[in-house]
């Protein structure tokens, strides 16, 4: 093997890792503050890129115009969700709300299935993520340029919104204790829309990355960037927005990697991934950056 | 009087349930297809050949409704499995037309086996689907025919001497039909410089792209499904890859063309058949009625479906109509002899169920798939 492709291949791995991040940096983000494992999450990237396919595709908006719709209308449809099936379940069990994140995430499978059909539609891709750049032969792929840079700039405004505003330091404080905050008369049923606002903006927002980068969506196409986001959540230390994308870069690589060293073992890459990740459970129970969980989450 | 009264009702009762059981002539055959998921594309245009087919020939020759019930198994084979025990124990069907792709045939057929129920698929082409089984049939080729007609197109008409060959490897159709193509390629003297693996769920091929780039082989050869190779094709573009890709009957749908667009320009295939190649008279009347129903051109599996269809009506009426049993069905569809079909005259081996016939060859050209030639077995 030589270096243009160990280099390419790194360069593979980067990208996908960091879209695997920004899918699940959204992800941990819920959990983080009511302890909700969203499994809706990846249908609600689902639902973006739909939104954004209906804008391009059928009002002929101009891409950015259809992409900043789609991420506001899925923060809506993230934050009905919230009021419709997770509310009224707020002091149930753990495994009640569980059930019905389930039940969620069927639901918007099937209503896209019956609104959209079950043929994969072909997703418009704007130009300027369309081409690639080659550098001494390893290929950058204009999209695999963007999603790093794209994942860290929302990283850094979340870790800002997490630590610098009031409602940030709301969602810290309700991640700790419920109760004490209510008491303090903070209106938690508002900080947990927004919550569901920003975790539902980011996933359509990696769902349009996911889209342009592979660019066939099926209103089942959630499920498995939902459980690669999950994984990654979990590497991290589930509730750690930053842990959330390191993990998600290390599943991408090892899983980029496990196709380039091992290329007979290629077609159990997400086996090996969910291997990775439970032997890394083992001796870390708590996540990559888990270990001040019990002093503050994010 | 009351007594007389409870014993005509009792006598009613009886005379509508007689009535109801001989009047109600119609015999069931269950549909089971990919409807959502990801070969829905196939699944829809199966049922659009077969609902054709059936309004063709909605009747048995002694006057029975046919009765199509569909069952959707989303790809999965799983589904299959059940939508096979649902039709067969819940809905009593006498056959069963299904499923498309060969894995979830597979999942389906042992369960049609044990019941003796005849099934029969329009597209499973690897050669396992019937193996060592009395009641499942095809209306299509098997592998070892479709990728040896690929070898050959290759090495002769693309002059490849080296290949590369993208294996899905949870996929019963592509392992089956990469590894005939590569034995027929490796006879004629070609050589297999890159064996790639991915699995159903993949929608990123770089890694695979990144090492067959390396290799720099003259052809990509990926018997897979429209939607993996359409983005593997994108992918593989966009890593400047230039390199002609060879695919299997799985690459032909209108989704193909659609997400892949220029990407899968110049990409040829195997299939089983191509409106504008009439081979009987009855490809002529089916094209026709298609578009004037659809108005779309009928795709292989459209094709494929309506001749599992009619082959299916034409075993139940020589089994006896109405009253036609499974097993009776079962030895016509078998005993099918010079079947003048949509895709071609269809002739099945009673003994392996296989279908023998002639294979097509299309490729995209300009977004819409073009005939290049027929091949006879």
């Amino acid at each position: 093997m030589n270096l243009t492709i160990v280099l390419q291949q790194l360069v593979n791995g980067i990208s996908l890792g960091s879209l695997y991040g920004l899918v699940a940096i959204g992800y941990t983000m819920v959990y983080g503050v009511i302890r909700l494992i969203n499994f809706a999450h990846g249908d609600i990237m689902m639902v973006g890129m739909y939104f954004a396919f209906t804008g391009i595709a059928m009002w002929f908006l101009p891409w950015w115009a259809a992409f900043l719709l789609s991420m506001l209308a899925s923060s809506l449809v993230g934050v009905i969700i919230d009021r419709v099936a997770y509310k009224p379940l707020r002091n149930a069990s753990r495994i009640s709300a569980l059930i019905t994140a389930i039940g969620v995430s069927f639901f918007l499978e099937n209503s896209f299935l019956v609104i959209y059909g079950g043929v994969p539609k072909a997703f418009p891709v704007p130009s300027l993520f369309g081409g690639a750049i080659n550098i001494h032969g390893v290929i950058f792929p204009n999209i695999a340029i963007i999603t790093p840079i794209v994942a860290i700039i929302f990283l850094m405004i979340l870790l800002f919104i997490l630590h610098k505003t009031k409602y940030g330091m709301a969602m810290r404080a309700l991640s700790l204790d419920f109760e004490t905050v209510r008491i303090m008369g903070v209106n938690v049923d508002l900080v947990i829309s927004a919550v569901f606002a920003i975790g539902s903006f980011l996933a359509a927002l990696s769902g349009i990355f996911w889209a342009m980068r592979y660019p066939a969506i099926n209103p089942l196409i959630g499920i498995m960037p939902g459980l690669k986001a999950f994984a990654a959540a979990v590497l991290g230390g589930i509730g750690s927005v930053t842990g959330a994308a390191i993990g998600g870069f290390i599943i991408g690589i090892s899983e980029i990697l496990i196709v380039a060293l091992f290329p007979s073992l290629a077609g159990y890459k997400d086996a090996f991934a969910f291997l990775f990740l439970i032997f890394v459970l083992l001796f870390k129970p708590t996540g990559i950056m888990g270990e001040d969980l019990e002093r503050g989450r994010f | 009087m009351k007594r007389l009264l409870s014993s005509l009702v009792a006598i009613l009762v009886a005379l509508t349930f007689l009535a109801s059981t001989s009047l109600a002539k119609e015999i069931k055959v269950g549909v089971v297809l990919p409807m959502t998921g990801l070969v829905a594309a196939f699944g829809q245009s199966a049922w659009k050949g077969i609902k054709l087919a059936h309004f063709d020939e909605p009747k048995t020759k002694d006057g029975c409704t046919i009765k199509l019930i569909l069952l959707d198994n989303k790809g999965m084979k799983v589904e299959t499995a059940n939508a096979v025990s649902k039709l067969i124990t819940d809905n009593h069907v006498k056959a069963i037309i299904g499923a498309i792709t060969s894995s979830d045939t597979m999942a389906g057929a042992p369960i049609a086996e044990k019941n003796h129920i005849p099934m029969i698929s329009s597209s499973a082409t690897n050669p396992l689907v019937t193996k060592g089984k009395k009641y499942i049939s095809r209306a299509c080729f098997i592998d070892p025919f479709q990728g040896s007609v690929a070898a050959k197109y290759v090495w002769n008409n693309l002059h490849a001497k080296t290949a590369a060959v993208m294996i899905e490897r949870d996929q019963d159709y592509s392992v089956g039909l990469a590894h005939a193509f590569i034995k027929a390629f490796k006879k004629l003297g070609g050589k297999i410089i890159a064996v790639e693996f991915f699995q159903s769920t993949d929608q990123d091929y770089s890694a695979q792209i990144s090492d067959i780039k390396a290799k720099n082989p003259d052809v990509i050869y990926m018997p897979s499904y429209y939607q993996e190779i359409a983005l593997f094709a994108r992918q593989a573009r966009q890593y400047g890859l230039k390199q002609p890709i060879v695919a299997g009957d799985g690459a032909e749908a209108e989704a193909l063309i659609k997400i892949g667009g220029k990407a899968v320009e110049g990409l040829t295939f195997t299939t089983h058949f191509d409106p504008h190649a009439a081979a009987t008279p009855l490809t002529v009347k089916f094209v026709k009625a298609f578009k004037k129903k659809y108005g779309i051109q009928p795709d292989a599996m459209a094709a494929l479906g309506a001749d599992a269809y009619f082959i299916v009506a034409q075993a139940i009426n020589k089994a006896g109509g109405c009253k036609a049993k499974p097993d009776k069905i079962n030895y016509y569809i078998r005993h099918t002899k010079n079947f003048k079909g949509v895709t071609g005259v269809i002739t099945i081996d009673p003994e392996t169920g296989n279908a023998i016939k002639s294979a097509v060859i299309r490729k995209v050209k300009n977004g819409k798939f073009v005939y290049v030639t027929t091949v006879n077995p």
